[in-house]
Parts: structure tokens; C-alpha cells; sequence
């Protein structure tokens, strides 16, 4: 098929503000790459873009089957977007069950783009349709297309040296191919990544141009289509940008921390999802001193981890809910021996194995309290992928000041989702060098910085400074082993205070909105998206709504009760059962109300204006 | 910032550069042992040393302490890493830096510590249930991985600490307070075990030997990579005498064997018996009657194939005399060396990482 035979058709374009697109296929349909190449263009194009990868656990779940589907929702905007949307304007689905699982989604009108060729009777039993919902009217609400995708794809790459089951891997990008004629995208960023992808493959490269340009030509030359959409750049602030994930941005983050301290990153880490990219990630970072160290289990990571920091470098951990589990003696020696150290959890659905590749905000309270005895540790939570930079840095920056563990909040929807990042300029970064303590004359292991309680940091290798440290509890000031009572409460009440005093070193909390109002809506972590959105059209419908998210959990910023009392009302929404609410309820005596949903997903917009509008529909019938 | 900063040293003037007397291999060869002059004073620490009188432990303390001025390794560049158990407290009797870690992990904070600072060199203090019980697992990898770390081993075939319950030594049936009726539970072969986790140097020595035993540490701390050391080593308290069937002076000669690299196998007060190979097993010999030093196993520490030191780790008292000394001791790549190889293969390769060209990697665009 090729575009000088095709006849000329009339062709209407019309301008969209906002278009969120869902590929859905079976988990070897290749959906996630689908996703990701026209999320990177879009993103070059200049619009807002945000994302919403979600797939199973299995790598290979039974091909057609329910729980093999593997979805990316991506949405992208000539405005501001904090969210990868609601529900999908367009719904591709590559199979029955893709459609099965996914059309739920799709508003009434939405358009329905479906591999024709999938629907056949064993794949409508594995999906456990009883009849095809192409022909049988179930689907009338919606906006149709129905092709032949594997047909018309084995065609275009006809008289290759491919096997069909390798022809039949490249019908994700016909499918790619027709979604950039409809929004009229380039596919150039795309055919330059099948030039590196398959460098060494010009066989398999050529099969996915010609796939690409095939579903592109289709959608030129078919009768299908009578509109196209465009979507104007987004009016963005000037600088450069990249589009990143979280833990792209998390492992950008920890190298950038590494060069403004000056020491070297050594990063011990256990594979476990969702957190294993970022070890993946620094392995390439080698020529920055970067040392990576794949432990033989969680605890080694760590124990690793604190070696480093002992010595003088930089050692940090990172892992999900059970290995974070695992984790927490080692992280008290940590808390006792008074050692930088950042420990990032990249939270998942559990308990136990629970669903390890959905999203969850379910280990606060584990940061917060999950060791023996009181064990003050700092918690930083970045709000959006392109601040897991930001907060990587924060989080060495408190570690390196106060000599302490940090615990860094991520979860799976910031690890996977992407968003456009404007890369800072690195003079623009504050330098959180520290330095060891050398003097011998001055030394003692459990002195304090009178300002920040820190202890001093004296690795191996300072001559005339060797001492002692370890599990035990520490004399105050020499560090020796003390059991004395009044000892041990001084020290708890000084690890307490050390870290409480952070309070005074990070920015206040901001609230977007009106100073004083009906309702503050209160998050922290990966819902900052979907709060800001319901937030904006309350906002706009004259509802007296402002926002606040935390990113320090512990300790909070110094005004957080000061900008709760200034509301009627306190909503917190968290995915988890009402972990953040449990502490603010505790620690200020204030009755937030929670709203609280734990499916694996991170929340709708929708939920979340809902849930505000019962509570400031509520008082306005008190009234 | 730090564009100059090149990845294996620090900005920071905490002066422990690669240029540190301490620094690689060169400190610890014989030679260089002088230029240090360093006696056990210098190691002893201001602590007061709290194992119960009697304890093997003094006796290992002492000897570790003696054998430090041999390395030429200035004591700032010295780090013991220990886990819990009595043994764990060994630390803070040694003038050298020292961190009293948790129960069964400290090979994991020496790994990273050796990953971060591979000048230093590493002791690894632990105990039987420490490092064969909750620590098995990093005492595995980390010997597999010939991570540049000496770890010593106080096998008592006792929890001390806890107050005397049976550990993954004690022998089967033993009777303590947590197995009344006596263990269920076969004991494991701590050489045996570091031989199977690919120990690049496996010795063994008694806490009452003090010559041996000094000697033996001596020989751990030349030894480039991960060496394990079994000390047989008497708890008075809780498991008195659990070696005195062939550790005490009179049957020591009859009971045990000191192996020596390229030498007969040749053990006894008169050294008269030997023990020479029968197929795949090792049998004792009464020397004459036929039966010369040419018919005996001459011990090959060096062997690059485990078997021999394989065979010894399978030997004990009664039916066989106690192998003592080094089973095994051969070379290759420590962990750090690989690590710090791949690390400046990458600097010679792609140039010291410039960290504007990293965040600008990848499709960027630009909003004006």
C-alpha cells in the first residue's frame, strides 16, 4: 500500500484541547512500546503530556487471556494537564479481551478502534464473550472502527525474510501508524527509534517502517476516517524539556545528588518491582562513579548500603512494600549509628506479594513507625514524576545534614507514568556538600551540631579518629556503650528532636486557592494530578476549594496545622485506608475526613471532585 | 560543582584517597610490613574487655591484636565489622575503627564498605549462629563474590550471648536449654560450607593454640579476597570442653593435624601416623611396617580444584585427627577490583560523566 496510488479524500480537522488515548493488547502486543512511542511524540510536538502505563505481573500471562491485557493510557494537551485522564477518548483494543476489560472506560460516544482479525471464536471464548460484540450491537454506543490490523499488517510486509509470528509482532505499530494520521503527528521520532532499535536487525527495522507507514496510509486512503484531530502545543515555561518517568527522574536525581555532594553514589538494591528500573538505570552511570551493587537479598542491599555511607560515600537502597519490610532492623542500626542513608520505597498494592505492578500509597505508616522502638526517620514524597528529581536531591540533602536515614516515597504510578520534565540548569542546584570531620583534638563520635544535632561524620581512613559505633545504645557525646536510664532518654529524646528540627529547614506548605475557605484538600505523593484537577474545576464552579500537598511526611512542614484551621473542612484523599489521616488526626486533633479507594489505580479526577462536593454540599445544607 | 571530580576520589579533603599509605596490595606484602611501626599496644583500645573470665574470646582478641603490626597497615586504614553474639563485641576492644552491626549482617556492611573504600582492609568478627544460622545467606555471597574481607569465625557449637541454646554446629542430640531431649537438627561443616561459596582462603585454629592461631590470622590478613577462618573456641559457660577431646595439650599432637602446605600428612606425638588415600577416602597410617611419607597425601593449599581441601573439611575427631592450618588458599578477582575496574573501564570508554550532557540525553525540545 502506498500513498501516490491512494485516491484524494475530503478530510475535516478539527482542534481538540485535550485527546486521552488507551492502547489496550495483550501483554506480547507490545502496548507499552505502542504507548511510549506516541507519548514521545507527542511530547516533542511541545504538548502536555502525562501517562498511565498499567500491566500485569506476568510477563507472558496466556496469550488472549483476561489477565494477560496490558494497557497505556497517555493524554496529552495544548494546556497545563496534571493527569493522565479519566476515561479514554479512544480506545484501541488489539484483542477481545483487551476490549472486555477495558470498554468499561470508554464513555458513550467514545471512539473504538478494534483489530477486526482478533475477534475470532477462540479468542472471544478466552475472553468469555458468548457472542462477538462486533456484531452483536452491544457496542452501538460507541464510535466503531473496526480493522483488519493482522491482515492488512502481513500484507504491507509482504516478501519479507520474516516469520509470520514476527510479522505478526509488528501490527502494534500499524495500529501506532493510523493513530499519527488521525492526530496528524509526525512519525519521524518513531521511525528514527526503529533505526537504533534494530540497527543490527535491518530485517526486522524494515518490517516495523512498513508497518508504521502502512497504518498511516491506511488511515490516509480509507473511508473510515473523515476527521482528523489536532492538538496545538501546550504554552509550557520557557527551557528545555524531556519527557521522563519517575524512576527515570528518581535515578537522574540520585547521580545529580551524588556531583553536588561530591562523593560517590554505591547503591545496593534487590530486584522487586516496581523499583528495579532504577538499579537498571545507574548500572549505565558507571563513568559518574556510580557503584551498583545487586545484593543477594533486601537485607544485604541495605547492609550494603550503610557500609558505603560508614565509609564516606553516598550509600543508598531502594525497593518496594516487602523488601522496604525487610528492610527495617538494618534501617534502625542506620537510625542508631546516625549514618546517611536513603532508603526509596516504590510502593505497590499489598499486603504480602499483593499486585506488584499496580499503584498504592499504603506504606506511610510502615516509614513512619515500622521499627522497633521510637525511631524518628525523615520521609520526602515527590508529587509527579518530574519531581521525583527534585526530591531525590532533598532527600540527600537532609541525610547529609542531619546524618540520618531518609526514607523517599515513590509508588508505581510515579515510577511508570511520565510527564514533561523542564531539566534544571545544574548552576541552578543547591550544593549539599557536607563535610568529614578530620580533627582529632575535637573528636567525639557523638558530639552534636548545635543547630542541627547532627553527629560527626568521621569514615575510616582519618587518621588519630578511630572509635567505635554501632547497634548499642550510645553514651551522649562519646558514644561509648551506656546502659544508663536517664542516657537512653536523653538519646531518644535527642534522635526525636534531631529529626523534628528538620521542620525548620524545609519550605512551608502551600496552599493553591484561597487563603481561607470551605475546603482544603489535603494529599501527599502520586495524587498531587488528580487533587490539583478536581481542585481547578471546583475552583472554576465557584466552590470557596483550595489544595495542599505534602511532600515532607515527616517532619511536616511547620505551617500544616496553621493551613488546615484555615478550612471548614479538611478532605484527604490517600490510596490506601487513611494512613496520612490517621497521623494528621493524631498529631493536630483536627477531624479530617478521608477519602480513601485502594484498587491499584491511581484516583479519577472525577472521585475526588465528587467526594469534595457530598462534603461542601453537606455544610451548605447545615447551613 | 564537581566536573573536575573524578569518581573514585572525594572533593572533600576527608584525606582518603588512593594515595593512602593503606592503599592496595603494595601495604600488605611482607616487605612493606616495616614501614609501619606499629606494636599490639597500639591496637588495644580504651575499652574494658567484658567476656566472662575465661572465655576463648580473650585469647582470639589477643592474638588478633599481636598479629596487626605484621600487615604494615596504618590502623586509621583498619576496620573490624561484626554482627551480635559474644563475639560481636570484639570490636570495641580493638583500637581501629569498628562498627558493631547487626545480627548476621555484617558481611554485607564490610561488602559495601570494601565497594565504597576498597583501600581499607576488613575484618569481619562473627560466630556460629552469627554467620552460619541468621547470617548464612551473606556469608555465601559474599565468599562467592571474593569480596576483600577477612572474616573470622568463633565456633563455640553454642549460642553464648542468649544464654546457651543449641547453634547450627552443635552436634546432633545435644542436650541445652532449647533442646531438652537433644537437637533434631545436623550440624553443618563450617569449612565445608565456605569451601562450597567458593572461599578463595579457608582456615582453621584454636582459640588455645595461640601460636597457630596467630599465625593463621597472619596468613588471613596477607591473603587477598574473602578469607574464613573457623577458630575452635571454648565457651566455659555454656559449652565448656565442647573441643577438649582433641584440643587439650596432652592428645593435641595425636588429635589433630597442622597442615603445611607441600608437606606429608604427617600428624602424633612421634610423628609417626599419616593419613594417605584409600580411592575417595583418606585413611590414618601408622608410619613403617612398609607404609612411608612417599605413601601419604602431601597437602596442596594451593590446589585449584577444592577437593582436597574438601576431603580435610570432612574430617574430625574421633574417626580422623582435626585438620588446623589452611585448607585452601588460591586467587582471584576480589569483588572491589572488579568493581573499580568496570568503573574506570567505563571513565576511559565514555569520559567522566558530565552531568549537564546527562540530563539534556534523550529527545528533548525547547519552549520559548
Amino acid at each position: 500500500m502506498t500513498t501516490e496510488t491512494a485516491p484524494a479524500k475530503e478530510v475535516d480537522t478539527q482542534e481538540l484541547e485535550r485527546v486521552t488515548i488507551r492502547f489496550a493488547g495483550d501483554s506480547g502486543d507490545g502496548m507499552q512500546l505502542t504507548g511510549t512511542q506516541f507519548t514521545r511524540t507527542a511530547a516533542v510536538f511541545g504538548n502536555d503530556v502525562s501517562t498511565l502505563p498499567d500491566f500485569p505481573a506476568e510477563i507472558r500471562a496466556p496469550a488472549g487471556s483476561l489477565p494477560g491485557v496490558s494497557g497505556f493510557q497517555l493524554s496529552f494537551s495544548s494546556a497545563e494537564i496534571y493527569t493522565p485522564g479519566d476515561d479514554p477518548d479512544v480506545l484501541v483494543a488489539m484483542n477481545p479481551a483487551a476490549l472486555r476489560t477495558n470498554v468499561g472506560d470508554l464513555p458513550a460516544g467514545g471512539a473504538l478502534i478494534v483489530n477486526q482479525d482478533a475477534f475470532n471464536p477462540n479468542n472471544l471464548k478466552k475472553a468469555g464473550y458468548q457472542s462477538n460484540p462486533l456484531s452483536d450491537g452491544s457496542l452501538k454506543q460507541y464510535n466503531v472502527f473496526e480493522i483488519p490490523i493482522s491482515t492488512l499488517n502481513a500484507r504491507a510486509l509482504e516478501g519479507l525474510d520474516m516469520t509470520s509470528k514476527q510479522v505478526d509482532l509488528t501490527k502494534n505499530f500499524f495500529a501506532l501508524g493510523v493513530m499519527f494520521w488521525l492526530y496528524e503527528r509526525s512519525m519521524e521520532p518513531t521511525l528514527r527509534w526503529i533505526d537504533m532499535r534494530f540497527s543490527a536487525k535491518a530485517v526486522v527495522a524494515e518490517g516495523n517502517v512498513r508497518a508504521l507507514k502502512a497504518g498511516y496510509a491506511f488511515g490516509e486512503t480509507t473511508e473510515m476516517f473523515h476527521t482528523t484531530y489536532r492538538v496545538a502545543p501546550a504554552k509550557l515555561a520557557p527551557g528545555t524539556y524531556r519527557n521522563i518517568t519517575g524512576n527515570e527522574a528518581t535515578a537522574l536525581g540520585f547521580v545529580t545528588a551524588s556531583r553536588l555532594a561530591g562523593r560517590e553514589l554505591v547503591y545496593g538494591s534487590y530486584p522487586i518491582t516496581p523499583a528495579s528500573d532504577i538499579l537498571h538505570q545507574l548500572a549505565t552511570y558507571k563513568n559518574f562513579g556510580v557503584k551498583t551493587f545487586q545484593a543477594e537479598d533486601e537485607i544485604a542491599a541495605i547492609g550494603s548500603a550503610i557500609g558505603a555511607s560508614y565509609g564516606g560515600q553516598m550509600g543508598m537502597t531502594a525497593s518496594s512494600g516487602p523488601g522496604i519490610a525487610l528492610k527495617s532492623e538494618a534501617l534502625n542500626l542506620a537510625v542508631m549509628v546516625e549514618l546517611p542513608l536513603v532508603v526509596v520505597d516504590v510502593q505497590r498494592a499489598g499486603p504480602s506479594t499483593g499486585m506488584p505492578t499496580k499503584t498504592e500509597q499504603a506504606d506511610l505508616l510502615m516509614a513512619m513507625f515500622g521499627r522497633n522502638s521510637d525511631s524518628p526517620v525523615p520521609i520526602v514524597a515527590p508529587a509527579t514524576p518530574a519531581e521525583c528529581f527534585d526530591y531525590a536531591i532533598e532527600a540527600w540533602r537532609l541525610a547529609l545534614k542531619y546524618m540520618t536515614p531518609v526514607i523517599y516515597m515513590s509508588d508505581a504510578f510515579l515510577a511508570s507514568g511520565s510527564e514533561p520534565w523542564r531539566i534544571p540548569q545544574v548552576s541552578d542546584l543547591p550544593d549539599i556538600s557536607v563535610t568529614n570531620h578530620a580533627d582529632s583534638a575535637t573528636f567525639q563520635p557523638y558530639a552534636r551540631n548545635p543547630e542541627t544535632l547532627a553527629r560527626p561524620w568521621a569514615p575510616p581512613g582519618t587518621p588519630g579518629l578511630e572509635h567505635r559505633i554501632g547497634g548499642l545504645e550510645k553514651a551522649d557525646v562519646t558514644g561509648n556503650v551506656s546502659y544508663d536510664p536517664d542516657n537512653h532518654h536523653r538519646m531518644q529524646v535527642l534522635r526525636h528532636e534531631k529529626v523534628a528540627g528538620i521542620a525548620r529547614d524545609i519550605p512551608q506548605l502551600q496552599a493553591h486557592g484561597p487563603e481561607r475557605g470551605d475546603l482544603l484538600i489535603l494529599g501527599w505523593g502520586s495524587t498531587y494530578g488528580a487533587i490539583r484537577s478536581a481542585t481547578e474545576r471546583l475552583q472554576a464552579e465557584g466552590w470557596s476549594v483550595a489544595h495542599a500537598h505534602l511532600r515532607h511526611l515527616n517532619p511536616l512542614p511547620a505551617n500544616t496545622e496553621e493551613i488546615m484551621r484555615s478550612y471548614r473542612r479538611v478532605l484527604v484523599p490517600e490510596v490506601n485506608l487513611g494512613q496520612l489521616s490517621l497521623l494528621l488526626r493524631a498529631r493536630f486533633l483536627i477531624d479530617v475526613v478521608g477519602f480513601n479507594k485502594v484498587r491499584g489505580k491511581p484516583f479519577r479526577i472525577i472521585e475526588i471532585k465528587q467526594a469534595a462536593e457530598e462534603l461542601l454540599g453537606k455544610d451548605h445544607r447545615n447551613d | 560543582m564537581t566536573d573536575d571530580m573524578t569518581p573514585t576520589s572525594s572533593t572533600n579533603g576527608n584525606g582518603h584517597g588512593h594515595g593512602s599509605p593503606g592503599n592496595g596490595s603494595a601495604a600488605l606484602s611482607p616487605e612493606n610490613a616495616q614501614v609501619i611501626e606499629l606494636t599490639r599496644k597500639d591496637f588495644v583500645s580504651d575499652q574494658e574487655v567484658r567476656w566472662c573470665p575465661g572465655c576463648g574470646d580473650y585469647s582470639i582478641l589477643a592474638q588478633t591484636q599481636k598479629t596487626m603490626p605484621d600487615f604494615g597497615v596504618p590502623k586509621e586504614n583498619i576496620v573490624f565489622v561484626s554482627g551480635i553474639g559474644c563475639s560481636g563485641r570484639l570490636p570495641y576492644y580493638m583500637n581501629a575503627y569498628g562498627f558493631h552491626t547487626i545480627h548476621g549482617r555484617a558481611p554485607t556492611l564490610a561488602t559495601g564498605l570494601k565497594v565504597a573504600r576498597p583501600e581499607l582492609m576488613v575484618w569481619v568478627i562473627t560466630g556460629d549462629g552469627d554467620a552460619l544460622s541468621i547470617g548464612g545467606n551473606h556469608v555465601i555471597h559474599s565468599m562467592r563474590r571474593n569480596v576483600d574481607i577477612k572474616m573470622v569465625m568463633f565456633n563455640n557449637r553454642i549460642y553464648g550471648l542468649t544464654k546457651g541454646q543449641a547453634s547450627p554446629t552443635s552436634e546432633l542430640g545435644k542436650k541445652t536449654k532449647s533442646s531438652p531431649a537433644g537437637t533434631v537438627d545436623f550440624p553443618v561443616q563450617p569449612l565445608s560450607l565456605a569451601l562450597a561459596a567458593e572461599a578463595s582462603f579457608v582456615a582453621r585454629s584454636v582459640d588455645t593454640h595461640t601460636e597457630h592461631l596467630q599465625a593463621t590470622l597472619n596468613r588471613a590478613g596477607f591473603h587477598k579476597g574473602s578469607a574464613f577462618v573457623e577458630v575452635l573456641q571454648n565457651c566455659n559457660i555454656f559449652n565448656d570442653g565442647a573441643f577438649r577431646d582433641f584440643t587439650e595439650r596432652e592428645v593435641r599432637d595425636d588429635r589433630t593435624l597442622v597442615l603445611e602446605h607441600g608437606k606429608p600428612m604427617i600428624y602424633g606425638k612421634d610423628r609417626d601416623m599419616g593419613i594417605r588415600l584409600n580411592g575417595l577416602h583418606p585413611e590414618i597410617v601408622e608410619l613403617g611396617n612398609g607404609v612411608t611419607e612417599a605413601d601419604l597425601l602431601v597437602h596442596d593449599e594451593e590446589a585449584e580444584d577444592p577437593y582436597l581441601a574438601y576431603m580435610l573439611s570432612r574430617m574430625w575427631w574421633p574417626q580422623f585427627p582435626v585438620p588446623v592450618g589452611v585448607l585452601r588458599n588460591v586467587q582471584r578477582p576480589t569483588h572491589d577490583q572488579l568493581v573499580v575496574g568496570q568503573i574506570d573501564d567505563a571513565i576511559t570508554k565514555f569520559g567522566d560523566g558530565n552531568l549537564e550532557k546527562l540530563l539534556v540525553s534523550g529527545e528533548t525540545w525547547t519552549v520559548d
